[in-house]
């Protein structure tokens, strides 16, 4: 059995294709057997919804009058700082950015409520936002102040692009120390008091195309609540992590770089996120349809919470010091029960991913398609599988010389 | 809200406070188990003195003594539904819908610590004094 994007497409067109979430899929193919459900379905929707640091987005404010080069100089949107290295009036922010007047953990552990996020999020929600910038003046570009309010709607182009989202498996975090720590990954009780995970598991992108098989570079896909493509590989791709024998990673493995128009997301699938004592971020929702183009594919999107390992991780120790040292494996299976056995202890669990969201977002994109309203597209370009050689390197430090 | 540290779970506190400063205690909720940091809700009066004296009492033998608030609240709007709360609620307040995996925020159980309200990712507990 094998089909095409184009024949998908087609039934997409005519209201015809059979789409099911990833979490369907798993008991229709027990019941059916893979060969059938294969022949079936044509497409399985994924989704995933958790805080990803590398998102944020490029704005094209529009030309002052007189005109104001803003590249080279400072500019704050809701008094958070953004990157101003390129031309006269587009801005990026990022999502972990946070105002210059933030105190950060010097009264630790920090709160970090209101962050580049927080203002993407606020920016989408349609909400006016407070542009106030500072620069040289040049001969083309005279003006050196600028203070203004600037709506979504109004701005030239605003295009999220997060250079590294959906992760591939992630680390579940614990604390072996005697005392809590703020970490990236929720806040961490003492001596095993907790165990925290950030995947939707059997719904998450990649562990339904474990060898980027359907997806690729021009994938379109569900991103902050509008359509998306996926841009590249994200950075900190990883294919060649150790794989189980169905092939899904047992690290965080590979990752996406997404983009999207902006304008027609929502602030519910974007949200502004405050880590304690560690920053500022987004959580961002993401779904991938999977076209079923053959047996092995759809046998791959048959993944389950109990087929999938996840490793265990002191953050107290082991990860801040880059120490490879993992304190054994757990299935996502266990993780959802809400307790897992870690060093001879019943450590109770929680998921800084939201799996009810990312049902959701199965769910809306599988409507999407069933409507007809979202084609699928043929990747241009693969992303790198394990036959790249592709490895996440540590930095190599070398003393800069007289 | 008194925070309890793990060795001194097992000694009879509220029972001196009685007898040895002439307090008045209505326990609100309660969490303590041998070995592990306990919490006790109370309301507590008696002569200011007296009072005084029993919250000396109880500082001198470890306990952490915190005045609530009125109430801790969810901003529906803002739940995410993730789960970062779920393990750090001393009283257990939240749990897992097991079908929809949704979080449970159970209002009985919340003794308004607080410690949710910072550790909320998207802030969506809110303080409301």
């Amino acid at each position: 059995m094998t089909k095409t994007i184009a024949e998908i497409n087609e039934k997409i067109r005519e209201g015809k294709a059979v789409v099911v979430t990833a979490e369907e899929v798993i008991d229709i193919a027990k019941e059916k057997g893979v060969g059938r459900t294969a022949e079936e379905i044509d497409v399985v929707t994924t989704g995933t919804f958790g805080p990803m640091c590398s998102s944020g987005a490029f704005f094209n404010i529009g030309h002052s009058k007189p005109r104001i080069k803003l590249g080279g100089g400072k500019v704050y949107l809701n008094d958070v700082p953004t990157y101003n290295g390129i031309a006269a009036v587009d801005i990026f922010l990022g999502a972990t950015a946070i105002p210059d007047d933030d105190p950060r953990n010097k009264f630790y552990p920090g709160e970090f409520n209101y962050g580049g996020g927080h203002v993407i999020e606020e920016l989408v929600a349609g909400k006016d936002i407070r542009l106030t910038a500072t620069t040289f003046g040049t001969d083309c570009y005279p003006r050196k102040k600028l203070e203004t309010l600037i709506n979504i709607r109004d701005i030239n182009e605003a295009i999220l692009f997060n250079i590294r989202n959906a992760y591939q498996n992630y680390n579940v975090a614990v604390n072996l120390s005697d005392k809590v720590i703020y970490t990236y990954m929720g806040v961490l009780k003492p001596n095993l008091g907790n165990a925290h995970y950030s995947t939707a598991g059997q719904l998450s992108p990649l562990f339904n195309d474990p060898y980027y098989k359907t997806t690729g570079v021009g994938t379109k896909i569900f991103l902050g609540g509008g359509v998306g493509f996926v841009a590249w590989h994200g950075t900190q791709h990883n294919p060649t992590a150790l794989r189980g024998d169905n092939g899904v990673p047992r690290r965080g493995a590979g990752t996406l770089t997404v983009i999207g128009d902006l304008k027609q997301m929502k602030p519910e699938w974007l949200v502004g996120t405050s880590m304690l004592g560690y920053g500022c971020t987004l959580t961002v929702g993401i779904g991938v349809p999977i076209p079923i183009l053959s047996e092995e594919i759809l046998r791959y999107t048959t993944v389950c919470d109990a087929d999938i390992q996840a490793p265990v991780v002191d953050y107290s120790e082991a990860y801040p010091q880059m120490k490879p040292d993992i304190l054994g494996e757990v299935s996502y299976a266990d993780l959802k029960r809400g307790r897992v056995r870690i060093q001879d202890k019943d450590v109770p669990t929680g998921s800084l991913s939201s799996y009810p969201k990312a049902t959701e977002i199965a769910g809306i994109l599988k409507k999407w398609i069933e409507q007809g309203e979202f084609m699928l597209t043929e990747p241009v370009a693969p992303l790198p599988g394990a036959e790249s050689g592709i490895t996440f390197k540590p930095l190599k430090e070398r003393p800069i010389g007289e | 809200m008194l925070h309890f540290p793990p060795n001194i779970t097992g000694q009879p506190v509220v029972y001196r406070l009685v007898k040895d400063f002439d307090l008045t205690f209505n326990l609100l909720k309660a969490s303590v188990s041998p070995g592990e940091e306990g919490l006790l809700v109370m309301e507590l009066s008696g002569n200011e003195k007296d009072y005084d004296k029993g919250v000396k009492f109880l500082t001198e033998a470890g306990v952490r003594i915190q005045s609530l608030s009125q109430d801790v609240i969810r901003d529906e709007s803002r739940c995410t539904h993730c789960g970062a709360c779920i393990t750090i609620c001393p009283t257990e307040a939240f749990s897992l819908e097991p079908r929809t995996r949704k979080v449970l925020f159970d209002h009985n159980k919340c003794v308004v610590c607080g410690l949710c309200v910072k550790a909320c990712p998207p802030r969506a507990m809110i303080l409301h004094f």
